[in-house]
């Protein structure tokens, strides 16, 4: 049989949003891919010039829904080094259990969108019940399970109510037992799931850096680089925890994405029952920010599938003059044919879910 | 390599303190005079403005000699009087980013491209090419990414109207009413 | 050792129409009174009267004979689909959603809208589910069945009634005790195969008529994948001649009606799964698993891909034929394995009780062997919605490089078996 182009999308049960994935296949083997993207386009960096700073972040929550604090957090925290305010410390420490809650939900939907994908149909539920529980956190803190428009330019909009501690620590002592306990058996002792997700969608180190792969994807590579590390910002520094990097060589493949990834999880909730401890008991949590504002200010932020970088420049305005935003999966989508090449077409759909598009943040 | 790099070959996942001032005083001895304005904004970043002429040589010499192997961000703004594209670099081995502030003229909104550097600066360029109109000269494919492929404007320019700024006209007004 | 609740089919068939003749009978001599044409019809229907002309006996006329095989198979084919089909589904969708912690499907007879079902104050969706099935057909039923503008039409709508007619016709010969069958074939066996085997073919028609670049892919696959994995089907089932020197379903049952070995009143029966045959059966029921097209082999349905794979372009009840009969060939991959390696319908020895010499039955054939086909399909649907899928590829490589060598293995242990006295044939 000749190659032909395959469109996978952009209607298409399992890749996960709206996007078009056009495959070339030799038989089963595919030889190229090329990504079309841009169906979700909403024109945010337009939008968000004729807006005031603070009302930005009803946008900035809406730019990948699943992970919505810390993409609105990303833009706070770039207003105010554009400002030159600084959030209070029991604000700095509500803002990092609010990032780790959301990371662990997102975490939790790829893995329910990541199951059914290798045709593990009973992870989907399973999951999204865990799900449930750090949706019920999220909503005790902020109002809403998703799209919260939580976090303020200068700290949170509110605090913490008073049965959160207690609440956070039970349900995250009921998930732990449940990670080390059903997932770990269904999906990383499963031999199947080794079959499908071993030696698939290697990308090398090397190659993953220049192409500007980020987060949990450039982990599996190999290279130890966590911007809560490396870059530290809010109190990240005083908390103890191992950025999750494959060790065993340079893997890169679709099974080193989702150790990687699973693993934080775990990681996630340790942070949150350090920040719950060492947080300040009482303390103000939020600072006013002027209304208007000259300069630029940038931020660099360890969202949940990679860096997520916003730059601001401001006029002396009330609003922004130029909002810039740098999604990571932008930049994985680049690196997704070469990842793709070489596998077979069966491949494709593991290989580009281990990947976590979300479709939101990749169009803006 | 410089005594900043070959300190710790392997990237440690730690940033190290006082990079930027090494390598904003290494940045200075060999691009002295094109810099400029070159300056620490705070720790870790380091910021620059140059001619758009300089800056292969420059990001050439950032990659090749200080190991700045991650392009994280292209952006491009439109001054009204002239663009700028900004380029965020940064470093994995010691955490510090270089952001390089090119100017181009209003008029002729060409740049070198960065793909032959960095392969990130692919599909990034090809969102500034779409929403802003800078070319970028020697991108091996500079089509439309995010809008649709026969879309007629560069959006993000001040010239593109603003939603709120277009005038939204009643049809009782279009007839003559109030 | 077991008894069966119908002895013998044919025996209640015949007995069902000569009742029904009977009635007919005194209707027409009812009306012979008024219209006198008619005595002589009444009098063919009428035993007494056919002795007393010297006719032959009314069942041996081959009118009775034709309409008792036609109860016959309709018995049979209604037990089979519609008993059986709809309780193996409302089994699978309970089942699968409690090991999702969902309860599952609630659609039952309070959730019909007409008295006496509707009562006030009572969950209309709270039931066991039962109706859900039922409902689904009907929805099915009522939708529009669509042909592509390109397909090739003839194999296009010939393909479902391939598949369906293949699969029922396995249960023709397919007993479900020893009594209750329509036909007892002495290649019985091999037949059940073949009819198995047509259905590949449907597949292949399926994907290719409709003209789509995914029903292809997902056709040919399945042709691939169910082609490797019926090799080591059939060698695991020589394997077993071997053993039984029989293909007659009915005597492969009755030689494993007897103790193995006995603990005094327990006992382990002779099942082939206890014997040297134990390999075979785990090559023929992982081979089974794949012809069922059950995940972890479901790849040529695998909507993660391929939207629906083979069955994207079908529509209404023509969707609903290809898509139920997976079950129903569920149900007669599980008969098969009940049947060839479990003891089939022979249950233990103090389950019937002799009445004058006569078995009667406390817990009959049939519902051990229900109960073994129902707790092996458990099984699959269990593996089935515990592990991802395999891959096309590495399916393949596990058909053709691990199966098959195991069931040749198998034909050597138990030639070995065979001709070293460790068992005798029969």
């Amino acid at each position: 049989m000749p190659e032909f182009w395959i469109n996978m999308g952009p209607q298409h049960p399992m890749t996960h949003g709206l996007w078009n994935m056009k495959v070339k296949v030799d038989g089963e083997t595919v030889t190229d891919a090329k990504p079309e993207i841009g169906y979700l386009h909403r024109g945010y960096e337009k939008i968000m010039e004729v807006r005031e700073f603070q009302k930005n972040v009803v946008l900035t929550d809406r730019l990948c829904y699943v992970s919505s604090i810390t993409w609105s957090h990303a833009y706070c925290l770039a207003v105010e080094k554009m400002m030159g305010i600084e959030t209070p410390e029991r604000g700095q420490w509500i803002r990092v259990v609010a990032l780790e809650l959301q990371r662990v939900a997102s975490h939790l939907m790829w893995l329910a969108a990541y199951g059914p994908d290798l045709g593990l149909l009973t992870g989907l539920l399973w999951a999204l019940r865990e799900r449930e529980l750090f949706l019920d956190l999220i909503q005790l803190m902020s109002g809403a399970r998703m799209n919260q428009n939580y976090p303020r330019v200068g700290g949170v909009r509110n605090d913490l109510p008073d049965n959160f501690e207690a609440m956070c620590r039970r349900s995250i002592e009921h998930f732990l037992e449940k990670v080390d306990k059903e997932y770990q058996r269904v999906f990383q002792e499963s031999k199947v799931f080794h079959m499908r997700t071993e030696g698939v969608g290697k990308i090398s180190a090397a190659e993953a850096i220049n192409w500007g792969v980020t987060g949990p994807n450039l982990r599996a590579c190999g290279v130890n680089v966590d911007l809560r590390r490396l870059d530290p910002y809010e109190v990240y520094e005083e908390i103890d925890f191992e950025p999750q990097v494959w060790h065993d060589g340079g893997a890169g493949d679709s099974y080193a994405r989702f150790v990687c990834r699973f693993n934080e999880l775990r990681e996630s909730c340790h942070i949150i029952l350090q920040a719950l401890e060492k947080m300040p008991k009482t303390g103000p949590y939020r600072v006013k920010a002027p209304r208007r504002a000259e300069g630029e200010g940038y931020a660099k932020t360890e969202d949940s599938r990679g860096e997520a970088l916003f730059y601001v420049i401001g006029d002396g305005d009330d609003r922004p003059y130029r909002v810039k935003i740098r999604s990571p999966v932008f930049c994985t989508m680049a690196a997704t044919p070469i990842m793709l090449r070489g596998n077979k077409l069966a491949d494709s759909v593991a290989i580009l879910g281990s990947v976590d598009v979300c479709v939101g943040e990749m169009d803006k | 390599m410089s005594a900043v790099v070959t300190a710790s070959p392997s990237i440690t996942g730690r940033s190290v303190p006082g990079a930027e001032k090494e390598v904003l005083a290494q940045l200075q001895v060999a691009f002295g005079s094109k810099l400029k304005d070159a300056k620490i904004v705070r720790e870790r970043l380091v910021q620059l403005v140059i001619d758009r002429a300089d800056l292969v040589p420059l990001c050439t010499y950032l990659k090749d000699t200080l190991g700045f192997e991650h392009l994280s961000c292209v952006t491009a703004v439109d001054w009204k009087d002239h663009f700028e594209s900004i380029y965020h670099i940064e470093n994995y081995y010691n955490g510090c980013m270089v952001q390089v502030n090119a100017q181009i003229p209003y008029d002729d909104p060409k740049i070198a491209t960065l793909t032959g550097l960095w392969h990130a600066a692919d599909f990034l360029e090809r969102e500034m090419w779409d929403l802003m109109g800078v070319e970028y000269t020697g991108h091996p494919n500079l089509t439309r990414i995010l809008l649709p492929e026969d879309f007629k404007f560069h959006p993000l320019r001040k010239e593109f109207a603003q939603e709120v700024d277009r005038q939204y006209i009643t049809r009782r007004k279009l007839r003559g009413g109030k | 050792m077991s008894a069966p609740l119908i002895p013998n089919l044919f025996a209640v068939c015949e007995v069902l129409v000569l009742a029904i003749v009977w009635i007919i009978d005194q209707i027409l001599y009812a009306l012979a009174g008024l219209i006198p044409p008619l005595t002589g019809m009444a009098q063919w229907f009428d035993p007494v009267a056919r002795q007393r002309l010297g006719m032959g006996p009314l069942e041996s006329e081959l009118l009775i004979v034709l309409i008792t095989w036609l109860i016959a198979v309709t018995v049979i084919v209604i037990w089979a689909t519609l008993v059986n089909l709809l309780t193996m589904m409302w089994v699978e969708r309970k089942f699968y959603s409690r090991l999702q912690d969902r309860y599952g499907i609630m659609i039952s007879i309070w959730s019909l809208p007409f008295w006496p079902f509707n009562r006030a104050g009572r969950p209309t969706h709270r039931g066991t589910g039962y109706l859900q099935n039922i409902a689904d057909g009907v929805k099915l039923l009522q939708k529009e069945n669509i042909t592509p503008r390109n397909a090739d039409s003839a194999m296009f709508h010939i393909s479902p009634v391939l598949i369906a007619s293949s699969t029922l016709m396995i249960f023709a010969a397919l007993p479900w005790s020893s009594g209750f069958y329509v036909a007892n074939l002495d290649l019985g066996i091999l037949f059940i195969f073949a009819a198995f085997s047509l259905a590949p073919l449907g597949i292949l028609i399926a994907g290719w008529s409709a003209n789509n670049k995914y029903t292809l892919v997902g056709g040919l696959r399945a042709a691939a994948m169910l082609m490797a994995y019926e090799i080591p089907m059939i060698l695991s089932v020589i394997a077993l001649v071997f053993f039984t020197g029989s293909l007659n379903p009915l005597t492969i049952v009755r030689q494993q009606d007897r103790p193995l070995i006995s603990f005094g009143a327990l006992s382990i029966p002779a099942w082939y799964v206890f014997s040297p045959q134990i390999l075979g059966f785990i090559v023929f029921s992982v081979s089974m698993m794949a012809e069922m097209e059950r995940i972890p082999f479901d790849i040529p349905e695998a909507e993660a891909e391929l939207v629906e794979g083979w069955t994207t372009e079908y529509s209404g009840m023509r969707f609903g034929l290809v898509f139920g009969f997976k079950w129903l060939r569920m149900i007669a991959g599980a008969a098969l394995i009940a049947i060839l390696y479990l003891g089939g319908w022979s249950g233990p020895v103090f389950t019937t009780l002799s009445v004058g010499g006569v078995p009667v039955p406390i817990v009959p054939e049939e519902v051990w062997f229900l109960l073994k086909i129902y707790l092996i399909s458990i099984v699959f649907i269990w593996i089935s919605w515990s592990v991802p899928r395999v891959r096309i590829d590495q399916i393949l490589n596990i058909g053709w490089k691990k199966l098959i060598p195991y069931s040749l293995g198998a034909i050597i242990i138990a030639a070995a078996a065979i001709a070293s006295g460790l068992w005798s044939v029969g």
